[in-house]
């Protein structure tokens, strides 16, 4: 990061005449201040246009009945209240809340188990780090997708075809209600652990290798060497990332829609997808958008607490 | 990948009673029942990521009426899925993909460079309210503000222009990142000051001052904002389908499912667009594998 300075010596050395510094660096300040501000311009028309004119356009909406043709008629917290009192919302609240632990938590274990299992210098282990990695590059629409094909639910599907071969019955996958939640976080761990596997090899690089030496002296078992020395070198830099990761899961869609859209019998319905639904299929702008603003306050609210607890675990 | 693991003292020429403590696990590299293992269950994570990947160009081109025919080989080679995707429009979602994917990706490093260098090289009054701003715009992302995005996607206030149906409606909402904005701020907050005295006192304006000086130092983080952005771009889902007039308007992405199924080959059409979907983000990520990994190691840290 930090490149030698190539030019600037030499002016820097030659320029005795400081008296006439200041007076042409004050000229240069209002030329400056115009650019700096033409410079924050095009964010600023698109960040107006495309985040906070909607956002101020949706909080709008959430206290109106929106009709087309017929004009929009203020209802207060009545939008607010449909929305807390729709039993399926309410159970698209559990399954959001499942289905983000489930995979949050699912992509770490796995993640870590990566990282133990494929660290090390040779370049068999790197290539087979860089090909574990593609879920993550791909799009996860395509994962959704090529995870239907292995999904399929017969007996002679692909995964049930393996499942076969380990004597298991085949399941229904996505076409159960029992199962179809489960499936879609295995996706979400399939296509989020070798992430974590990334941020966790990295922490591990940082473990000093001398204390794993020491604990083999002491005659420490491979558990506990994981337990007292790696473990808690790798926390600090999980802890944020996994919290954040389970924030931005509140709010997972495509992976849902592409695999379920939702069913069957609403028995994956996230969050996203009812208000999808709502809002797009069924034309309930206003409830829909009061949801919209219920995920966003919950969202806003826990990034940032996670930052103040973060800041200040820091600062001790 | 490299870097995550460069440990120059480590792996001494022959295997020592050192090396036991090179990882974690303590993995020995000799032969013996624990490299078995170790193999063995390499294997096992082989196969469940990669053979899926296996699975779908394998499928792309051969010949499968239903799911259950797909293999790992294919049994008889055929482009007759391709045929049948061209037919149901593959290529056009591609263009549109690739288009998207392009327009988009210039526009959120350009957007993202310039702000990036007026938040981290200066200092002016209400600098700390538009860091504010900018922070708020992670928090706003398509899916929180979609139905309403989609209402101003169809008529701009001001402008009263609708972009549905255009490419653009794409490309200029993913033209402000946040993230990006961030990532770049940080580097070149990096960047000493002494570096632009010298072209200060002969006179740059700030334009050049950021195309000859600072951003030729900025590549490493050119290359993360690069890849972080293709793939928050080529990612996009519910955007693309909001801003969609009719399915022929979709990104690739989207499009798969359209593809789903077709009358005469089957799911191989799907394999086809998936395949075709999957391309361009891998030539991507090979290219630009190290600063992946470099984004996402400095996130874990910084937090």
């Amino acid at each position: 990061m930090t490149t030698a300075p190539t030019k600037p010596a030499r002016s820097l050395t030659g320029a005795p005449d400081t008296g006439q510094v200041p007076v042409r660096r004050k000229r240069s300040n209002g030329k400056q201040l115009l650019a700096i501000w033409l410079f924050l311009v095009p964010a600023a028309v698109l960040g107006l246009y495309f985040k906070f004119i909607p956002m101020v356009e949706g909080i709008r909406l959430s206290f109106f009945k929106v009709q087309p043709f017929l004009g929009d008629v203020f209802v207060g917290m009545d939008n607010y209240i449909s929305v807390l009192t729709d039993a399926r919302f309410m159970e698209a609240l559990g399954h959001t809340v499942v289905l983000g632990v489930t995979q949050t938590l699912g992509a770490l274990v796995v993640g870590f188990a990566l990282a133990l299992l494929l660290e090390g210098q040779a370049r068999s282990l790197w290539i087979l780090r860089t090909t574990i990695f593609l879920p993550v590059v791909t799009a996860l629409a395509v994962v959704g997708e090529i995870w239907r094909i292995l999904y399929f639910p017969t007996a002679d599907g692909p995964l049930n075809n393996i499942l076969g071969w380990l004597g298991l019955g085949p399941l229904q996958f996505l076409n159960g209600t029992d199962t179809a939640l489960w499936s879609i976080a295995v996706v979400g761990i399939w296509s989020g652990a070798p992430y974590n596997m990334v941020i966790i090899l990295a922490g591990l690089t940082g473990v000093d290798r001398s204390l794993y030496e020491s604990a083999g002296v002491d005659g420490a078992s491979v558990w506990q060497r994981l337990r007292y020395i790696t473990l808690p070198a790798l926390r600090p830099s999980l802890v944020i990332v996994l919290t954040l990761a389970a924030i931005r899961s509140l709010r997972s869609f495509t992976e849902v829609y592409v695999l379920t859209g939702g069913g069957p019998a609403g028995s994956t319905e996230v969050w996203m997808t009812r208000m999808y639904s709502l809002g797009f299929q069924r034309n309930d702008i206003g409830v829909a958008s009061a949801a919209a603003v219920l995920l966003l306050v919950v969202t806003l609210l826990l990034t940032v607490g996670t930052q103040l607890v973060g800041k200040r675990k820091a600062v001790r | 990948m490299t870097h995550t693991v460069s440990r120059p003292k480590a792996r001494p020429a022959k295997p020592s009673a050192g090396a036991r403590f090179d990882t974690a696990l303590g993995w020995s590299p000799r032969l013996g029942p624990n490299m078995v293992l170790r193999v063995l269950l390499c294997v096992l994570v082989f196969c469940i990521f990669a053979l899926p990947f296996v699975a779908i160009i394998s499928g792309a081109f051969d010949r499968n009426s239903s799911p259950t025919d797909i293999s790992l080989l294919p049994k008889s080679f055929t482009l007759r899925n391709f045929e049948a995707a061209t037919q149901q429009g593959l290529w056009g979602y591609l263009l549109n993909s690739l288009v998207v994917a392009g327009g988009g990706l210039l526009l959120q490093m350009t957007v993202s460079v310039f702000a990036a260098y007026s938040l981290s090289r200066r200092k002016f009054r209400g600098q700390a309210l538009v860091l504010l701003l900018v922070l708020m715009t992670m928090m706003l992302p398509e899916e929180i503000i979609g139905i309403p995005l989609s209402l101003v996607l169809g008529d701009l206030p001001l402008l009263g222009i609708s972009l549905r149906g255009s490419v653009l409606a794409v490309i200029l909402p993913v033209g402000i990142w946040g993230f990006s904005i961030f990532i770049m701020s940080e580097f070149m907050k990096e960047i000493p000051g002494e570096i632009e005295e010298a072209a200060r006192l002969d006179g740059v304006g700030e334009f050049r001052m950021l195309f000859t000086i600072i951003l030729p130092l900025c590549k490493p983080a050119l290359g993360v904002i690069g890849i972080f952005g293709f793939m928050m771009v080529w990612d996009q889902y519910l955007l693309p389908l909001i801003a969609a007039n009719d399915p022929s308007d979709y990104t690739l992405t989207v499009a798969l499912s359209v593809l789903r199924n077709d009358t005469t080959v089957g799911p191989g059409v799907l394999l086809a667009g998936a395949l075709m979907a999957m391309i361009p983000s891998l030539l991507v990520y090979l290219f630009l594998q190290r600063s992946m990994i470099r984004g996402i190691t400095s996130g874990a840290t910084k937090g």
